[in-house]
């Protein structure tokens, strides 16, 4: 039996954890609720279905895409070339020099089948995107995005300590009791009770992942550092741009060969804040759903076309890889997202239960209620 | 309260609980290992906590 004085405790993070937090988590429940099906509600919001010039014909080099690509932007050099996961289209952006500041970089699409402009995105219609920054950062950058860290840690807390208080309230009831023809206190109390013990696995992971995205940009930073330092110590002294590129589809080729079972995902030229002064920096990724979260770079020398090297990324850059589909629920198909919305609507009633409890208790307590709402662990069974 | 009394106390109150989290964990890792029959298992893991909600409602209001 826990002392009344270690309840005490519990029912006072629970409470203040949640009454901090609860308005952040309702936004974030809300906000999060649309973009579970992000991918069905871009995909209906128009974007007139494009074709490939020849579909299911050859593919053009990559060196052909890059030629195109720098034809259209003169004087311009090659920063990132990417691929579209679901059809033949190859994504390169140029800028000025090599160390070019984002808002000088230049994205243009091309068809792989074809080399022709493949036309941008639409803008997204701006409300998705709008709400996926609301859910970021709430527009506030990385200030705002640890804040919701924050929360995410507060959320964790009130789930824990919302395990410890259910025990005491369920002396002496089964599970799933809704006692719905009492008073709205106690009918409120047995939902939150119930969805809350119910949805607590599904609540701590999507937490705990939300937590780990907030510091997204800390750990691409330390696995950028990491590595670079990592590649210095290698090649010391042997940074510098290279004076002839060679031929970049080699050098994809030969990476592909030195990651067997892996796709290619993204290159980073040499220069950039991806790479070092003279390698190409060809990121891969797995094709099982567990490892196609899961990046592994691999250095061609851009000069002399030598493999240089493939790192495995570290164990916290795959620990915020794996995080962002446990948050998601993006990687089980259209029923696992369903499911996600409704854990999430029962997530919302959780909340909003929690403060109306608060309140009502806040209010002049019926004695006979008062019985039922508190923990009250040496009344007689 | 004796320990073994405590025992029973707390599987009583935590045993389908525990039970839940259990399904819950099984399918949000289901899915991500691999496609076909574990995602289908994973909707069954996440089902039955939603499964959870809709008895009671259904069935133990009173």
């Amino acid at each position: 039996m826990m002392r009344q004085g270690a309840l005490r405790a519990w029912m006072f993070v629970h409470k203040w954890t949640s009454l901090i937090s609860t308005l952040i988590l309702l936004m974030l429940f809300v906000t999060g609720l649309p973009l579970i099906f992000h991918d069905e509600i871009d995909a209906a919001l128009g974007e007139q279905q494009w074709t490939p010039a020849n579909p299911g014909g050859p593919l053009l080099s990559y060196d052909e895409i890059l030629a195109r690509a720098l034809e259209n932007r003169p004087g311009e050099v090659p920063l990132f070339m990417s691929f579209d996961i679901d059809r033949p289209v190859v994504n390169v952006t140029t800028g000025p020099t090599p160390d070019a500041a984002e808002a000088d970089m230049h994205f243009a699409s091309f068809d792989h089948t074809s080399g022709a402009l493949v036309p941008p995105h639409e803008p997204d219609g701006g409300v998705m995107h709008f709400l996926l920054q609301l859910h970021t950062d709430m527009l506030l950058g990385l200030p705002g995005m640890l804040f919701l860290g924050a929360m995410g840690v507060l959320l964790v807390a009130s789930i824990v300590s919302g395990v410890v208080v259910y025990a005491p309230f369920m002396r002496r009831h089964d599970f799933g009791v809704l006692r719905v023809s009492r008073s709205p206190r106690v009918k409120w109390l047995d939902y939150h009770n119930l969805l809350g013990i119910v949805t607590v696995a599904w609540v701590l992971v999507v937490g705990l992942t939300g937590v780990i995205n907030t510091l997204a940009t800390p750990i691409l930073d330390l696995w950028k550092y990491d590595a670079l330092r990592d590649l210095t110590a290698e090649h010391n002294g042997a940074a510098r741009t290279p004076q002839q590129a060679r031929s970049l589809h080699a050098a994809i080729l030969r990476a592909e060969a030195a990651a067997p079972g892996m796709t290619l995902q993204f290159v980073a030229f040499p220069g950039g804040s991806f790479s070092t002064d003279r390698h190409y920096a060809i990121f891969l990724h797995g094709e099982t759903p567990l490892t196609t979260h899961l990046i592994t770079p691999v250095l061609i020398d851009a000069e002399t076309g030598a493999f240089d090297g493939l790192r495995d990324m570290p164990w916290y850059a795959k620990a915020l890889s794996l995080s962002k589909p446990l948050h998601f629920g993006d990687y089980g198909g259209l029923p696992l997202k369903l499911l996600w919305a409704l854990l999430d609507l029962a997530s919302i009633v959780i909340l909003a239960s929690g403060v109306y409890l608060w309140l009502a208790k806040a209010r002049a307590l019926a004695p006979a209620e008062a019985a039922d709402e508190a923990p009250a662990p040496m009344a007689a069974e | 309260m004796t320990m073994r009394r405590r025992g029973s106390l707390l599987s009583r109150t935590f045993g389908v609980p525990a039970l839940i989290a259990a399904f819950s964990s099984v399918g949000l890792i289901a899915a991500l290992i691999g496609d076909g029959a574990l995602d289908l298992l994973s909707w069954i893991g996440l089902g039955v906590p939603v499964a959870a909600i809709a008895w009671a409602v259904l069935f133990r209001r009173s």
